[in-house]
């Protein structure tokens, strides 16, 4: 392909080692700005150098526990979501809108019970981006997938697309709501990552925090482009798995001891 | 003076005294609710004027940058709207920015354009840390984790 002049280039190599040695030096005051600036309300807008993502333990998810569950309602404001007037309390609790639950699962055999909590996997391919008609469903560049509802018409198309059943739609009024958490009869609604948090610089979730406040430890948290991140370490230090990975989504969400 | 007698100058400018003033007097007339922390600024985050025609603009524009690119930083915000212009009642407690009379109700039932953000957004500022702030200098923190005092009815 070369043979117009096998000779190396010696002019090239040093504008190019010189270029890398600029990128480098960009690179390190960026990364100090960045740090600096989730201090405080974003205002620049997300980027893929992150992606956010967390790793379940269920061997740490202990039987009988909901701290994780109780903390996303009061988190994201799902405690004031009525009972509409007569409705069955069974078909109320099968209905009403939650983030996270609790998956209980019994070895037929061995009678061994795991506890898997189950939320929004944050697919690197959601299934539910892919069928919405709208573009409400969408995967933020932070990996992190969201439904805009000003954009939502309700039609749950991603309510079936979705291999995890991690989404709820508000069917009554709704009439009392958190700043942070925006919610209207009409729109699908799920898991965010507690994106309010990230988006001031509090690199948390309300369910790990549960987690870690109850001495669990089961959910870590954190940025899976990050060799450095807990999350990773923690990745790295156990097997683990995507749950539905012949799907092959790429989920944000790993859970290990299943 | 004379001048614009002698030549009906001044009926006219009388005239236009008259018409202008009840809508000038709209016009300059506040509608931003006592109490607020809105009562004791100058000015919105644009003048008033511009606001007055265009904040819907402003706050779609950056529901988008909220939404889709994480942006919350920004001075165009609904949240920000709602701690500054909300009043409170006797008790600190503050008053939904669109029930009867409050700020957003006020003119939008006068212009009887629907008002819709209050669907899904909250009407009172229950969690923004701007708002927690403001109680917490009031010395009566009036609000739990959930957005309600303890025994509060829902």
């Amino acid at each position: 392909m070369n043979d117009r002049d096998d000779a190396t280039d010696t002019g090239r190599r040093r504008f190019l080692g010189a270029a890398t040695g600029v990128a480098a030096a960009v690179l390190a005051p960026g990364v100090f700005l960045y740090t600096s600036a989730t201090a405080t309300p974003r205002s620049e807008a997300v980027t893929s150098a992150t992606r956010w993502g967390m790793l379940i333990d269920t061997a740490k998810c202990a039987d009988g526990c909901s701290a994780c569950v109780d903390a996303c309602d009061r988190e994201n404001g799902l405690t004031f979501q009525p009972q509409p007037e007569g409705a069955d309390d069974t078909r109320w609790a099968n209905q009403q809108a939650v983030w996270i639950r609790k998956v209980r699962l019994q070895d037929d055999l061995t009678g061994r019970i795991t506890n898997v909590p189950m939320l929004c996997q944050h697919c690197e391919h959601p299934p539910c981006v892919d069928v919405c008609p709208t573009g409400a469903s969408f995967k933020r560049a932070d990996g992190v997938v969201l439904v805009d509802r000003h954009t939502c018409i309700g039609c749950r198309y991603c309510m079936m697309a979705c291999p995890y059943k991690a989404r709820s739609f508000i069917h009554a009024k709704v009439e009392h709501q958190l700043t942070r958490a925006p919610r209207g009869k009409g729109c699908v609604e799920s898991c965010t990552f507690c994106v309010h948090r990230l988006d001031h610089g509090d690199i948390s979730t309300a369910c790990a925090d549960a987690c870690a406040a109850e001495g669990h430890q089961a959910i870590v948290f954190g940025d899976l482009r990050d060799p450095d991140s807990d999350l990773n370490k923690a990745l790295r230090a156990q097997p683990n798995r995507q749950i539905r990975e012949d799907l092959k989504l790429n989920t944000g969400v790993r859970y290990a001891g299943i | 003076m004379a001048h614009a007698v002698t030549s009906g100058r001044f009926i006219h400018v009388v005239l236009a005294c008259l018409l202008v003033m009840p809508v000038a007097q709209v016009g300059a007339g506040s509608f931003v609710v006592p109490g607020s922390e809105a009562a004791h600024l100058g000015q919105c985050v644009e003048p008033t004027e511009q606001m007055r025609r265009n904040h819907m603009v402003f706050i779609r524009h950056q529901r988008d940058d909220t939404v889709h690119g994480g942006i919350r930083g920004t001075k165009h915000s609904l949240a920000g709207c709602v701690a500054c212009h909300v009043a409170y009642d006797d008790r600190h407690r503050p008053i939904p920015i669109m029930a009867d009379g409050q700020f957003c109700h006020a003119c939008h039932a006068y212009t009887a354009v629907t008002l819709d953000c209050f669907q899904c957004h909250a009407a009172v500022p229950i969690d923004d840390p701007a708002a927690l702030a403001r109680y917490a200098a009031h010395g009566d923190h009036p609000v739990g984790v959930d957005g309600y005092r303890e025994g509060e009815e829902r």
